[in-house]
C-alpha cells in the first residue's frame, strides 16, 4: 500500500507513547495513573480548528491527517481517536454507495455533519428469516438495502442445502449479470476503502511517532442497538418490544453470539484491545427498568462478557443519561472495562461504579459550545475534585468527544485544566 | 367516563394497557358489526389515551408504550373516521395552539414526536412542521397559525445555533412578545436556553406538558 510512510519514533516519543498508554491501561486495571488521562475524540471540529469544510475533512486524506495532527501536537492528549476512520470516510462511503447516511456532499451541506437515516431496514415479518439463516439474510436482503455496492446480490443462489451436482450447477448463478456486476463493483470498491484503511494506518504509525497511542481502534455495537438502528428502525423496534417480543429476544441472544465474534476478530486485526461501542438505547427516558433488564441488559452483557474473555477491553460509551441503569450495568468482572458517560452525573457513576470500571467523559457539550474558558475550567476542576482525586479512575474527555461547534479557547481550557488540577 | 358499558370499559382498559390485538379487534367489531357511534369510540380511545399519558408522567410507561399508543389510535381512527356522518362538534375546546418542529440542519424527529403526541392528548392543537425547518419558514407559519407556543426541538449539538437564529428572527419579525417559546432535546439544558434566548426548555415529553399547561395557566 502506498500510503504508508516510513516514520521514526524517537525515544522520547517512545518514553511520551509508553507512558500515555500505561495511564489508561492502569484506569483500567483499576491502579493509580500517574496523572489524569485526557482522552481527544474530535470529528468534524477538526475542521472549524484547521480552517476547512467538514466536506473536505471528510475527502482529503492529506489535509485530515496534518490537522489531527497538529491538534494533537497543541492539546497533547493521551488518548487520541482515530480521526481516518472516524471522519476521513467520504470516499470509502461513496465507493460503496452507503445509504443509511447522509454526509457534506451526499444529502447535507459541505458545512453539516453526518445525519443518520433512522428507517426500516428489515420489516417485522422478516425476522425467521433473519433468525433462521443471518449470512443469507445479510448477503440477499439487508445488503443490497443498505449499500448500492451489494445490489444484485439477490440472485445469488440460496446456499445452505447445496449438494453434489445441486451445488457444482448452482454456481452457474454466479454469472447471472446482478451478480457479477455486484462482484465487479465490489472488487473496485474494496480497492478505495483499503486506500480508506490504508490511510489510517499511516496516521497510527505517523502519531505513534509522535508519541501518541490510539485511544481504540474497532468499533463495535450491542445487540439492542444493532437491531433498532441498522434493522428495525426506532420505532419499529419500540412497538417489536410488544408485538415481536419472543423472536426479538432470540435475535438479541443470536445477535450477542454473532457480535463477538465479528468484534473479536476485528480488534485482533487492528491490533488493538480497544473497542469502542457507542450506545443508543440505553438511557433512562427509552425504556422501563423492566424492559432494560429484559430486552437491553442481557444480550450486551453476554457480548462483554465475551470481549473481555476474547481479551478485549470494551468501552461503551452510555449516551444520554443512564443514572437509572447503574446498578445493573455494574454486573461485570472489574478492571476490564472503559464507561464513557455522556449525560450520566460523573460523580454519581464513580459512587456507583468506581470499583469496577474506569470511566471517561464528560465535559458538558452545552458548556463546551456556549460557555467560557473559565466556565470549562471549572467543570474540569469538579471532576478532578469529586472523582478522580476521590479515587476515581476518570479519562477526561467532552461528553461525547469535542462538539464541532466548541471555540478553540474552550477546547484549551479543558486539557490546559487537566494539567493543571490533576497533573 | 363514570356512564361506561363494561364493552366499553373492556376497551379503555385494553388500550391503556397495550393489548393491541384484543384492543383492535374490540374497537372493529364495536364499529363494524355493532354500529357503535365513532365519536363515542375515539373517546374511549382519548380516555385511554389519557391513562397512557398518567402512567408515562409516574415513570411506569415509556417512549415505547407512547409509539404502541400513537399506532393503536391511529388503526382505530383508520376506521372510525369514515363512518362519522355529522360534523364532529362534540370537540372539547383545546387548550391553547403549540407549533412545533425540528430547527433547520437536523432531521432528527423521534422526540418531536412524541411531544406532539402528548400535547395532543392533553387537550392542545398542536401543528408539527417537520424537521429542518428553515427560520423563515418558523416566522411564516406563526404568522398563518398563530399558535400561543412554540415548540424548537433538535438533537444534535448544531441545532443551539439553529434554535438562537430561529428565535432571533421570531423576534425580528415582531412575534416574540406574543409567544412562549420552549426548547427541546437531548443535549439541551439551561445553559443552550440562555443562549437561545429560549423561556423554558425541557428533556422529556412531560417537561413540555407541564411548560405548556403551565403557561396557559392549566394545572398540570
Amino acid at each position: 500500500m502506498n500510503t504508508l510512510q516510513t516514520y521514526v519514533q524517537t525515544p522520547d516519543a517512545k518514553t511520551a507513547y509508553d507512558a500515555r498508554w500505561q495511564r489508561v491501561m492502569d484506569c483500567v486495571a483499576l491502579k493509580q495513573p500517574d496523572r489524569m488521562p485526557t482522552a481527544f475524540m474530535a470529528t468534524f471540529w477538526l475542521a472549524k480548528y484547521g480552517g476547512i469544510s467538514y466536506r473536505q475533512l471528510m475527502y482529503d486524506y492529506e489535509k485530515t491527517k496534518e490537522i489531527a495532527e497538529r491538534a494533537l501536537l497543541e492539546f497533547e492528549p493521551d488518548s487520541p481517536a482515530p480521526t481516518m476512520l472516524a471522519i476521513a470516510t467520504g470516499n470509502a462511503l461513496e465507493a460503496i454507495g452507503y445509504k443509511q447516511l447522509q454526509w457534506p456532499g451526499h444529502g447535507t451541506r459541505d458545512d453539516q455533519p453526518y445525519q443518520y437515516l433512522d428507517r426500516e431496514y428489515m420489516k417485522a415479518d422478516e425476522y425467521d428469516d433473519f433468525l433462521f439463516d443471518p449470512t443469507g439474510f445479510y448477503l440477499q436482503k439487508y445488503l443490497p438495502r443498505v449499500a448500492a455496492v451489494f445490489e444484485g446480490l439477490e440472485e445469488l443462489p440460496y446456499l445452505p442445502g447445496l449438494h453434489y451436482f445441486r451445488l457444482v450447477a448452482a454456481v452457474r448463478l454466479f454469472a447471472k449479470p446482478g451478480v457479477r456486476a455486484a462482484l465487479e463493483n465490489l472488487m473496485k470498491a474494496a480497492e478505495t476503502v483499503d486506500a480508506w484503511a490504508g490511510h489510517h494506518a499511516d496516521f497510527t504509525r505517523r502519531i505513534a511517532a509522535k508519541g501518541f497511542p490510539m485511544s481504540y481502534v474497532a468499533t463495535a455495537v450491542s445487540p439492542y442497538d444493532l437491531l433498532a438502528d441498522y434493522f428495525r428502525g426506532a420505532t419499529g423496534m419500540m412497538k417489536d418490544l410488544y408485538r415481536n417480543k419472543d423472536k426479538l429476544l432470540a435475535m438479541l441472544d443470536k445477535a450477542a453470539t454473532f457480535l463477538v465474534r465479528q468484534t473479536l476478530a476485528s480488534s485482533k486485526a487492528f491490533g488493538h484491545p480497544i473497542v469502542f461501542i457507542p450506545i443508543h438505547w440505553a438511557p433512562d427516558a427509552f425504556m422501563s427498568d423492566a424492559q432494560f433488564k429484559t430486552f437491553w441488559w442481557p444480550s450486551f452483557r453476554k457480548m462483554l462478557i465475551g470481549l473481555i474473555e476474547g481479551g478485549v477491553i470494551p468501552m461503551p460509551l452510555w449516551e444520554a443519561d443512564c443514572t437509572k441503569r447503574l446498578a445493573t450495568i455494574r454486573d461485570i468482572p472489574p478492571g476490564k472495562c472503559i464507561y464513557w458517560f455522556e449525560r450520566t452525573d460523573m460523580v454519581k457513576a464513580f459512587e456507583v461504579l468506581g470499583d469496577v470500571v474506569a470511566l471517561r467523559g464528560n465535559i458538558s457539550p452545552s458548556l463546551m459550545t456556549t460557555g467560557t474558558p473559565a466556565q470549562v475550567d471549572a467543570a474540569v476542576k469538579h471532576l478532578v475534585d469529586n472523582v478522580f482525586n476521590k479515587g476515581g479512575k476518570l479519562i477526561l474527555d467532552g461528553a461525547f468527544g469535542i462538539p464541532d461547534e466548541t471555540p478553540v479557547e474552550n477546547v484549551r481550557a479543558m486539557f490546559t485544566a487537566a494539567r493543571k488540577y490533576a497533573g | 367516563m363514570a356512564d361506561m358499558t363494561d364493552q366499553e370499559q373492556q376497551l379503555v382498559t385494553w388500550l391503556a394497557d397495550m393489548n393491541e390485538d384484543d384492543a383492535f379487534a374490540l374497537a372493529k367489531k364495536m364499529l363494524v358489526e355493532e354500529g357503535a357511534n365513532p365519536l363515542r369510540v375515539l373517546e374511549l380511545c382519548r380516555n385511554a389515551m389519557d391513562i397512557v399519558g398518567k402512567r408515562f408522567e409516574k415513570g411506569e410507561y415509556f417512549l415505547p408504550e407512547l409509539v404502541l399508543a400513537g399506532e393503536m389510535l391511529e388503526n382505530i381512527g383508520t376506521i372510525a373516521k369514515p363512518l362519522i356522518k355529522q360534523a364532529p362538534g362534540g370537540e372539547p375546546k383545546k387548550l391553547a395552539k403549540v407549533l412545533i418542529g425540528t430547527v433547520h440542519g437536523d432531521l432528527h424527529d423521534i422526540g418531536k414526536n412524541i411531544v406532539t403526541f402528548m400535547l395532543d392528548i392533553n387537550g392542545f392543537e398542536v401543528k408539527d412542521i417537520g424537521i429542518d425547518v428553515p427560520v423563515q419558514t418558523f416566522v411564516d407559519e406563526i404568522n398563518r397559525f398563530k399558535p400561543d407556543l412554540v415548540g424548537l426541538s433538535g438533537f444534535l449539538t448544531l441545532a443551539f445555533d439553529s434554535m438562537k437564529e430561529t428565535i432571533e428572527a421570531i423576534r425580528d419579525a415582531g412575534l416574540r412578545d406574543h409567544l412562549k417559546i420552549m426548547i427541546g432535546g437531548g443535549q439541551v439544558d439551561d445553559t443552550v436556553r440562555s443562549y437561545t434566548g429560549a423561556d423554558a426548555f425541557g428533556t422529556n415529553a412531560i417537561d413540555a406538558v407541564s411548560l405548556c399547561k403551565n403557561w396557559m395557566g392549566v394545572a398540570a
